[in-house]
C-alpha cells in the first residue's frame, strides 16, 4: 500500500525531520489560503505515481494570483492514470544541495538496504544507469538495526531515525528524493515515497487508515469485498484458474493464441474453496463470450473447485461455451463430476483448451 | 534446497487442518516425518505422532533434518526462529502473506546458524518417488513421473502443471524445487539452479519464472556457464503494468521484473524460452 507524499511526509515531521510547511488543498479556495499563509510557494499533485514533475504536476508560485493559477492547472490532470484531487501547497526552500536517500527491502542480500547519493534531485534508476558509481549501497542486517553511517554525522543521524519509521511502517520502499541542505544548513525532506508491505496490514491499522485506497473497477471492488483478487482486462474470455502462476499462464496462453483474456482472478491460497464467488464474478463481466477453466491443483483441491463451481452453475448463460482442463491433487473425482453432472469432457492438454476458447469467442 | 528420503522431517503446526491432512499425505508418500509442534497440545499424539511444544523441546528428544512449517502468517517469525535454535538446518515455509520484515529477520538468523530456508509462500519441495515436503501432489504418477529434469518454481499450481506437461511428453520428475512468490525467498531461482546442476540424477532444468523481481536475471548469467539443458517458462507477459498479479512479487513497475527483461537475459544465457508451458519439453533436447 502507497502512501501519498503529505501523508508520508506528516510521518517524517513526526519523527523529527525537517519538511516544508504546507497544506493539503482540495479547491481553489483551500489553495489562496495556503498561499497566503506560505508566500512563495510550491503546488504539488497528490497522486501515488512517480514522475509527477515531468508530467506538470508541480508547479511554482510567487504570490496568491500564480498559485491559484498553477492549482487550476494540476487539479483534474490524469498522471500515471491517478486522477489529481488533491494538492499539497508548500513554502518554498531555497536549495544548496540535493541528496538521494531510500530504505528498501533487498532481494538479493534478503535484508533491508540503504541506497544514498549525494546527487539526488533526479529518479534513481536513471542515476545507477548513467552513474552506477554515485549511488551507495549498505546492507543492514535487519537484526541489528542501522549502525553508524560512514555519511556526514547531520545526514547520518537523520538516516537514523528514517530506518527507525521504515522498520515500524513494516515499510517495502521510505525514499527521501530530494533531501535539500537549505541556505540555513538545515535538511529538509521535499519529498516523501512510502509504501508499506500489504502482508503486514494486520499489525499496522494507522497506515492502512491515511494509505492511498488502490483504484478498483466495480466488479474488482465486488471481488475484494469477497475476499478475492481480481483484476478486470479488456478481453473476452473469461478466465477460472487457480493460483498466480497458473492464471496468470492462462492469461498469457490465451494472448499467445490469439485471444483476449477477459480478467485475472486468484483463488489461490485458502481461497482455492471460493469457486462458486469467482465464477459468478468472472460472469458478470457482460464482455465474457467463452470461459475457460484451468485448474491444476497442488495445494488447492480440484475436487473441492469443482464442487464449488458447480454449485454456481446455474448462472452459467445457456450459449455460454465453456472449456475445462483439470489436473492434479483430486483430479479424479473433479473429472467425474463434470462427466456426470455436465456431461463434458475436460481437455487434456491446456492449450487445446484454450485454443478452443480462444476460437468460440471469435 | 531438497530433503531426502531418509532425512527426518518435523511438522510445526501439524495438528492444524492442513498440517493434519498434509502430513497423512507426506508420510503416505515415503518422507520421515517424526511428529509435530503445537504449544498447546505438547505430549499429546495426533495422528499417531508425537506432538511437542516446540521445535527445540522436539530437538531434545529425536534428531530432526527439516521441519515444515503450516503457520499462520503471525506466527511465522517465532515459529522459524524456533525451529533454528533448535538446530535444524533446513526450513521449508509454506505459509502466504508472511511480512517481509518477518522474512528478512528470520533469513539473517538462518545465515548465522547455516541453516537453509525455502519459501516463505512455497509449494514445497519434491525429490520424486522419494520423498515431499509441503503441499504437492507427489503421489499422482501422472504429474511426478520419476526421471531426470528438475523443475524450479515461484509458483505451486502452475510448477505443478508444468510437471505434468514433463511427465505427458515422456519425461519424468528428479526434483521440484517451488522457491515462492514472495518478493524476498530464502532460496532464489539462482540457489535452486545451483542445487540441480550438481545434483546426479537431474539431467535438464526447466525454470519456470514470473514477473516482477530480478530472480531469473541473477541466475542467467550462472546459466550461460552449465552444460546441463535449460528451458524456461515465464508467466505474466500478458500482465498489465502496476498491478500485482496475486503473488507479492508479481508486479512490474517502470518496466522493472518484466517479462521482456526476464526473457532477453535468459536468452542471452543459451536458454530457451518457451511461449506457454506446453513448449518446455521440447525446449529441453532431451
Amino acid at each position: 500500500m502507497n502512501l501519498l507524499e503529505h501523508a508520508g511526509k506528516s510521518l517524517l515531521a513526526v519523527a523529527g525531520i525537517n519538511v516544508p510547511q504546507g497544506y493539503v488543498c482540495r479547491n481553489l479556495d483551500e489553495v489562496a489560503v495556503a498561499a497566503e499563509a506560505l508566500g512563495p510557494c510550491v503546488v504539488k499533485a497528490q497522486v501515488p505515481a512517480g514522475r509527477r514533475g515531468k508530467a506538470g504536476g508541480i508547479r511554482l508560485a510567487d504570490n496568491i494570483e500564480e498559485a491559484v493559477a498553477a492549482a487550476e492547472q494540476v487539479f483534474d490532470m490524469v498522471i500515471g492514470g491517478h486522477v489529481v484531487r488533491e494538492l499539497l501547497v508548500e513554502q518554498q526552500v531555497e536549495i544548496v544541495e540535493e541528496i538521494y536517500v531510500a530504505l528498501v527491502n533487498d532481494p538479493e542480500t534478503k535484508g533491508p538496504m540503504l541506497l544514498f547519493s549525494a546527487e539526488g534531485g533526479m529518479e534513481v534508476e536513471d542515476l545507477v544507469r548513467e552513474r552506477p558509481e554515485t549511488l551507495l549501497r549498505l546492507p543492514v542486517d535487519i537484526r541489528d538495526g542501522m549502525g553508524q553511517v560512514p555519511l556526514e554525522r547531520g545526514v547520518s543521524q537523520l538516516i537514523q531515525i528514517l530506518y527507525l519509521l521504515f522498520i515500524e511502517a513494516d515499510a517495502e520502499l521510505l525514499e527521501i528524493n530530494p533531501l535539500v541542505r537549505t541556505v540555513d544548513g538545515e535538511l529538509v525532506a521535499l519529498d516523501c515515497k512510502l509504501a508499506f508491505d500489504d502482508s503486514s496490514a494486520w499489525r499496522q491499522p494507522d497506515l492502512v487508515e491515511i494509505s492511498e485506497p488502490e483504484r478498483l473497477t466495480a466488479l474488482e471492488a465486488r471481488a475484494r469485498d469477497m475476499g478475492l483478487r481480481y483484476i478486470e482486462l479488456d478481453g473476452d474470455v473469461g478466465i477460472l484458474a487457480n493460483g498466480a502462476g497458473l492464471t496468470m499462464t492462462t492469461m498469457d496462453a490465451v494472448t499467445h493464441y490469439g485471444g483476449r483474456p477477459a480478467n485475472f482472478l486468484e483463488i489461490g491460497g485458502d481461497a482455492y474453496t471460493r469457486a462458486k464467488d469467482a465464477l459468478s464474478l468472472v460472469l458478470s463481466n457482460p464482455r465474457v463470450k467463452s470461459l475457460l477453466v484451468n485448474f491444476c491443483g497442488a495445494f488447492a483441491r480440484t475436487d473441492v473447485m469443482t464442487e464449488g463451481l458447480l454449485a454456481a452453475w446455474d448462472e452459467v448463460p445457456d450459449d455460454m461455451p465453456v472449456f475445462f482442463t483439470i489436473h492434479g491433487t483430486g483430479d479424479e473425482e473433479a473429472i467425474a463430476m463434470i462427466r456426470d453432472r455436465l456431461g463434458m469432457e475436460p481437455f487434456e492438454l491446456m492449450d487445446d483448451a484454450v485454443v478452443a476458447a480462444v476460437e468460440a469467442a471469435r | 534446497m531438497i530433503v531426502g528420503g531418509n532425512e527426518t522431517v518435523l511438522v510445526q503446526g501439524m495438528t492444524g487442518r492442513q498440517g493434519t491432512f498434509w502430513t497423512g499425505r507426506m508420510r503416505e508418500y515415503g518422507t520421515g516425518i517424526i511428529g509435530g509442534v503445537n504449544p498447546k497440545k505438547a505430549g499429546t499424539r495426533h495422528i499417531g505422532l508425537p506432538v511437542w511444544g516446540s521445535a527445540v523441546e522436539a530437538a531434545g528428544d529425536v534428531a530432526i533434518d527439516a521441519t515444515v512449517l503450516f503457520i499462520p502468517p503471525q506466527g511465522v517469525k517465532a515459529a522459524a526462529l524456533d525451529a533454528l535454535a533448535a538446530g535444524i538446518r533446513k526450513l521449508v515455509i509454506l505459509t502466504e502473506h508472511v511480512p517481509v520484515h518477518d522474512v528478512m529477520w528470520v533469513l539473517a538468523a538462518a545465515r548465522e546458524a547455516g541453516a537453509q530456508v525455502i519459501g516463505p509462500n512455497t509449494a514445497g519441495i519434491v525429490t520424486a518417488g522419494e520423498s515431499f515436503v509441503g503441499f504437492m501432489p507427489a503421489s499422482n504418477p501422472r504429474i511426478f513421473r520419476s526421471g531426470t529434469v528438475g523443475v524450479i518454481s515461484r509458483s505451486g499450481s502452475l510448477g505443478t502443471f508444468v510437471c505434468l506437461r514433463l511427465c505427458q511428453a515422456g519425461l519424468g520428475i528428479s526434483h521440484f524445487i517451488g522457491i515462492g512468490g514472495d518478493p524476498v525467498t530464502g532460496t532464489t531461482t539462482l540457489d535452486a539452479v545451483r542445487i540441480l546442476d550438481a545434483d546426479e540424477h537431474t539431467e535438464a532444468i526447466a525454470i519456470v519464472g514470473e514477473i516482477g523481481g530480478s530472480m531469473e536475471e541473477a541466475a542467467a548469467e550462472y546459466v550461460s556457464t552449465m552444460t546441463k539443458p535449460v528451458a524456461a517458462f515465464i508467466a505474466g507477459a500478458a500482465a498489465p503494468e502496476g498491478r500485482r498479479m496475486g503473488h507479492a512479487g508479481a508486479i512490474v513497475v517502470g518496466g522493472k521484473g518484466s517479462f521482456a527483461s526476464k526473457r532477453r537475459a535468459l536468452e542471452r544465457a543459451g536458454v530457451r524460452v518457451v511461449p506457454t508451458p506446453a513448449g518446455i519439453p521440447d525446449a529441453l533436447q532431451l
